[in-house]
This record gives structure tokens, C-alpha cells and sequence, in this order.
């Protein structure tokens, strides 16, 4: 059907508009263990940053937040008739640990799910675990370590941060071809390769959009890097 | 304490206009085409799975009542608030408590 412009603003999409994986895709089995997982992980986010947040990082997570939240918002092209967009795991972890970045990204899709229909009810735990969870526990763990690798934080930040973006990205796309699998949607063997050769490029958008906000914090508000749990600490 | 200083009360308002600027100026601009995960499901087959809501607030981004780029900003900007406003709750009852700063 077509609409108003061909070049695509948001507005001009036809049939319904969603980006996160809608109900229905998942069989309920899954959907219902990825819930689980989300829980159990949102659980111990909570315990760990009960008490113990620092006072200071609380207006940065809602900054994350507003941040991620818009971002998410603007597609990018990636191919002709193919679009990416931030997932900001990564980008939320780095800033404020992987347990308040959890408890962010979590924030960021249930609003997106139950105010604006974007994502379903029933697979929002899966959408939490696979664009929340997958970066900011695992992807947080590879900017550790590629961090670590180049020398500490100071030094390697950048290229450990897109590097966890980029993976993330991927951890992200693998964990739904498998649900999507188990749920009978697709065939792994035929979705596996497609779904992750698409967000290979995705994923460089995501690395760039990551790496280009921290940049712009450490320029702009340096301090702010400085509010993640341990962060000033020597060793963790 | 001295980022605290050095980051003022208000810092965060700044955030806040970034955030509220991407969907200003970049949502409006941002591509119409299906993402990677629906690219693959209409390919693939199964994008007719997919169930609607079953209820429906400010579906697709797009403030009912309003019209063009308007619905989509208006509509970006109710949810930069909301995940802001959400999330500072949260934080607010995870913070680690010190004496003199209960009140």
C-alpha cells in the first residue's frame, strides 16, 4: 500500500509500525522460560543496586533512559529496505554497571511495550533478556575484558566499547533466532545466517551510536564516567 | 562528592534536552523501513504471526489525533518523560540510604 513519501519518515509506514518482537512470534513455552530468565536476572539487578546506588547515578540513569529511549526511535538504513536501530545495552552498562543498566533497559521496554505497542506482553521478557540483558551483563563482560586487555578503561575504552556493541548486537540476534526457532516461527539453519549477516551491519551503527555517546560524555561531562559502581576502585 | 560538585544540580536537565532533541530533529528523519528482526519475518514467512495489542495507547509511535511528523515527535517526547520520570522512581528506592540525606 503505498503512503505518503517513499523515502520513509516514521509517520508514513504502512500496516502496523513495531520494532521489538510482537506476541505471537514465540510460543508461550518460550516466551514464558525467557520471562523467567528475565526475572530471576531483574531480581538479583535489584538486590544489587538496593541500597547501594550511588545517590549521584540516579538522574544519570534517567538521562540513559530518555536517551535510549529516543534513540531507539530513529531508524537507520542498513540496506535498501532494511533499517537497524540502537539497542543501548552496552552504552547503559558501561555508564552505570550492568545492574542498573539492566534495571534501564528493562524501564525502556516495558514503556515502549505497554505505552506505545511496540513489543508484546507476553514476549516482553524475551525482548528484555535479548536487548537489555545480552548487553548489559554480557556485553558489559567483554568491555571488561577488551578494556583490560588494551591496558585499563582509560585507555582502551573506546574500541572495547564498540567492540561490546557490536557483539551485543549479535548475542542479541542469536538469542532471538534461537527463541524464534524453538518457538517453530523459522528454520535455524535458514534464519541463523540471514538474521545475523543483517545485524552484523546493524550492529556497526550500534557501535558507532555507543562509542560517539561516551565520547561526547567524556568531553562534555567527563564525571559522569565516573559514577558506575567500582569505577574508582583499583582492582574489581 | 567533587563530581557532584563539578556536575551541579542540574546537569541532568541537559541530558534530558539531548534526549528530547533526537526526537525533535532525528525521529522525523528516521528510516521507514522494516528493522532486521521484521525485514527477516516478512522474508521468512512468519511476520503474520504477529498478534496485536490488546489494547492500544499511542501505537507506532504516533499520537492519535495528530498528524505527520507532530504525532511522532509529541508522541517521542511523552515517552522521553515517562522513561525518565519511571526510572528516577526506581532509582529513588534503590538508593543507598545515609543518615543525614533521609528525609
Amino acid at each position: 500500500m503505498p503512503t505518503i513519501a517513499s523515502a520513509g519518515p516514521i509517520v508514513a509506514r504502512d500496516g502496523a509500525l513495531w520494532m521489538h518482537t510482537p506476541d505471537g512470534f514465540l510460543t508461550p513455552l518460550v516466551a514464558g522460560a525467557m520471562w523467567l530468565a528475565s526475572i530471576v536476572v531483574l531480581a538479583y539487578a535489584v538486590r544489587r543496586t538496593n541500597h547501594a546506588l550511588d545517590e549521584r547515578a540516579v538522574p544519570l540513569m534517567g538521562v540513559t533512559a530518555a536517551f535510549i529511549f529516543a534513540a531507539q526511535m530513529v531508524n537507520f538504513p542498513v540496506f535498501p529496505g532494511t533499517s537497524g536501530h540502537l539497542l543501548g545495552g552496552v552504552l547503559a552498562a558501561v555508564l552505570l554497571g550492568p545492574w542498573a543498566g539492566t534495571l534501564v533497559m528493562t524501564s525502556v521496554v516495558a514503556v515502549q511495550a505497554l505505552l506505545f505497542q511496540d513489543g508484546g506482553l507476553l514476549v516482553m521478557g524475551a525482548n528484555i533478556f535479548n536487548m537489555g540483558i545480552v548487553g548489559t551483563l554480557g556485553g558489559y563482560a567483554v568491555y571488561r575484558a577488551v578494556a583490560g586487555l588494551l591496558g585499563g578503561e582509560a585507555r582502551g575504552r573506546y574500541p572495547a566499547a564498540g567492540i561490546a556493541a557490536w557483539l551485543a548486537v549479535m548475542g542479541g540476534a542469536l538469542a532471538i533466532t534461537l527463541q524464534l526457532a524453538a518457538s517453530g516461527a523459522t528454520d535455524l539453519a535458514v534464519a541463523l545466517p540471514v538474521i545475523l549477516g543483517l545485524h552484523a551491519l546493524i550492529g556497526l551503527g550500534e557501535a558507532a551510536i555507543t562509542v560517539a555517546a561516551i565520547a561526547f560524555i567524556a568531553n562534555v561531562r567527563g564525571e559522569l564516567l565516573d559514577l558506575r559502581p567500582g569505577v574508582a576502585e583499583p582492582r574489581p | 562528592m567533587s563530581a557532584r560538585d563539578r556536575l551541579g544540580r542540574w546537569w541532568w536537565l541537559g541530558g534530558l534536552a539531548i534526549a528530547a532533541l533526537v526526537v525533535v530533529v532525528l525521529a522525523p528523519l528516521a528510516s521507514g523501513d522494516p528493522d532486521g528482526l521484521e525485514r527477516v519475518a516478512t522474508d521468512q514467512g512468519f511476520a503474520e504471526r504477529a498478534e496485536d495489542a490488546p489494547f492500544s495507547i499511542i501505537p507506532d509511535y504516533v499520537i492519535p489525533g495528530l498528524e505527520g511528523p507532530a504525532a511522532t515527535i509529541v508522541a517521542g517526547l511523552v515517552g522521553v518523560v515517562l522513561v525518565f520520570g519511571l526510572i528516577w522512581l526506581v532509582g529513588r528506592f534503590l538508593v543507598r540510604r545515609s543518615p543525614e540525606a533521609d528525609r
